[in-house]
Formats: C-alpha cells, structure tokens, sequence
C-alpha cells in the first residue's frame, strides 16, 4: 500500500494508470446503469476525464 | 548482367528523374512510401472526427445547409446527458451487450473445447458451426422474424417441444419483456462461431507436453482445466470480447432488420437512436454531441481493456 502511495506521488504510471481506468469503469456503469438519472448526466464527464488521464498519464515512467 | 523487374524499371526510369531520385535520403523516400496513408487516414478518420467535434457545439442542421448555424457551446451535451429516453437506449445497449458478450463467450468456448477434441468428422462440424457468422446480418435478421412468428415459427414450436408452453401464445418480437431478448438470441446464434474460431486458435496453441507434464504430477483434469488451458486461452478470449463489445456497441443492421427498435423503443439500441437523430430528424449538431459521447466511451473502454490484455500476454 505504501509502495502504491509513494509510486502515485512520484508520477509512476502504474497507479495513475489504474486511477484513470478506474474512473472509465466509473463513467461507463454511470452511463449505463437503470438506477439514477444524475448518475447518467454525469457519466460522460468521468469517462472523458478518465481517457483524457489514462492518455497522459500512459507517457509517466514506469 | 542481371534483368530483374527492378533493373528494367531503373533502366526505363528518365534520367533526369532518376538523377532526382537519387538524391533522396532514407527518410525522405520512406515518407514517401508512408505519406498516401497518412493522406487517407487524415482524410477518412482525422478529419471527419475533428468536424465532428466542431459541429457537437453547433446547432448545424444537414438538411438545412443554407441556415445559418449557430454556435451553442455545451448545449447538445446536456440536452443528450439530461434526456430519459436516451437514458432507456443506453440501457437497451448495455443489456444488449452484457448478454450477448456472456452469452457468447460460454458457449464459443465450450464449442472451441469440444471441436478441440480429436474425433471424426471433426472438420466437417467445425464447417457447420461457423456458417452463421458468413451470413450477411441483414439476411439472418430477416429469417430470424420469421422464425419467430408466433403462427408459423420454427421457434415458438421448438419452445413449446422443450417446456410445453403454447407456440401461439407468446410473441418473441411483439413482446416488451422478450423483444430484447430476442435480439439476443439471434447475435448470440450468429456470433458464438467467431469466439469459437479465436478461443480454438488460442486451444490449439497449447504445447501438449505441458498437458503430459501435469499429467505426470497427477494434476486431474479440472486442475488441468483451470490451471492451463484458461490461463492461455484468456488473452484470445479478451481479443475475443474486445472484438465483439466494440461490434456489438454500434450494432445497427441486425436490429434494424428483426426489430426496427421497438416494440415502442425497447430495443432501440444507441446507433439505432443515433441514426434516427441524425437522418430522419435532421438533428446534425445533437446527433455529432452523442456520436461523440459514444466514441469517448469505446474509446476509453478500449484503452483499459488493451492495457489489461498487454497485462495477460505478458504473465
């Protein structure tokens, strides 16, 4: 836990990475789930936030 | 002296031309080589995306080319993410693609497993079984509505063969809670075969000397099962699903031709919704914001997925 931490404050692609696919996992359930309409408002902006950071941050050093 | 093609090329070649020629660096002839795939790919895919970016924040309308298009910035955007019926299309489409992907990924590998037996006649079923996926889906959605028909289907009867239910008394299309359902059916019954075919190259792949090893270390077959063969077989069937979610994403003819969306629009898929939007009311502008929405999706979708299959490959 503590290597994960110290890798994400260094700027290692590894955590990042798994932070930015966490939040398209995030943005695609939002869009897609049948429970809350705000969920789904809001899903686009995670997703497009989440592929604009995995894209970034896919550059970071190992 | 030698007369290979590429001599009498050369020698056919102006001399002022190959004069030229001769100048060009590596680079330069190999941009050369490079640049009319550049040209088409900035031509077919760059541009018409960045158009397509420009015109989400315009209230552009193609039938109308004369109009003059207004620029409304994020309006498009929240008209699509605060409208319930595009919620209900969403998901239409996820239901759509869990099943199928499910569906599709059970029994292409348990078709790959048991064709991946050594038996005869074995190439003769491995035939049978992909002639589905060489259809056109245009084609099997027609012939699947008639197999559907409550009358005169094949399927209603084959229903009622199994589980006694009355043919006539059910309607696979006309029926709100198994419309979708039906959908279903049919990609499933299409697809599984191209599963099959990926998850059989991956079964085929396998040394037999690892089986025969953990033959040796009294490994049962389950063991085996779980410990060989879905460990190597897993990259193919992530191609697999990677392959059929981002087809199955912008599934149009199939539905089109079986269900044309409805009863009402409870199958009315994203691109079925997205077509409608863009050609039949003329909505250029909204229909670019949503066709955008859907491609940061896959496209973000995609990403993670690569990312997880480069992972697999390289355990």
């Amino acid at each position: 836990m503590s290597d994960f931490v110290r890798d994400f404050l260094r700027l290692r692609r590894g955590p990042w990475e798994m932070l930015a696919s966490l939040l398209i996992g995030l943005g695609v359930l939002m869009l897609m789930q049948p429970f809350a309409l705000w969920a789904f408002t809001w899903s686009f902006l995670t997703t497009l936030a989440g592929t604009v950071m995995f894209i970034v941050v896919s550059h970071f050093p190992e | 002296m030698s007369d290979t093609p590429i001599d009498r090329v050369a020698r056919a070649t102006p001399i002022p031309v190959a004069r030229r020629i001769r100048g060009f660096s590596d680079r330069t002839i190999a941009w050369i080589f490079v640049a009319p795939t550049i040209f088409l790919l900035l031509a077919i895919n760059i541009f018409p995306l960045i158009w397509t970016i420009n015109l989400s924040f315009t209230d552009f309308r193609a039938n109308r080319p004369n109009r003059e298009v207004e620029y409304i910035g994020l309006e498009n955007y929240r008209r699509i993410l605060t409208d319930g019926d595009i919620w209900l299309t969403m998901q239409a489409t996820a239901h759509f693609l869990f099943w199928t992907i499910a569906l599709q990924v059970l029994i292409g590998f348990t078709l790959a497993w048991l064709i991946n037996r050594k038996f005869r006649g074995n190439d003769l079923w491995t035939t049978l079984i992909v002639l589905p996926m060489m259809l056109s889906p245009a084609v099997v959605g027609n012939f699947w509505t008639f197999l559907y028909q409550p009358q005169i289907g094949l399927f209603n009867y084959v229903v009622e063969f199994f589980s006694g239910i009355p043919a006539s008394s059910f309607q696979m299309i006309g029926d709100v809670r198994l419309a979708p359902w039906s959908i279903v059916i049919v990609d499933t019954w299409m697809w599984s075969p191209f599963v099959m075919l990926i998850c059989l190259a991956g079964l085929r792949s396998i040394p037999d000397y690892i089986y025969e090893a953990a033959e040796i270390d009294r490994a049962s077959k389950w063991r085996q099962f779980w410990t060989i063969t879905v460990p190597m077989v897993l990259p193919f069937l992530m191609l697999a699903v990677l392959f059929r979610g981002i087809e199955n994403f912008k599934m149009f003819d199939l539905v089109v031709e079986l269900t044309g969306g409805g009863p009402g629009s409870v199958t009315e898929v994203t691109s079925i919704n997205l077509k409608r939007e863009a050609f039949e009311k003329w909505r250029t502008g909204y229909a670019s914001a949503y066709a955008i929405i859907l491609f940061v999706t896959v496209f973000g979708l995609a990403s993670i997925y690569v990312k997880a299959l480069n992972k697999v490959k390289e355990r």
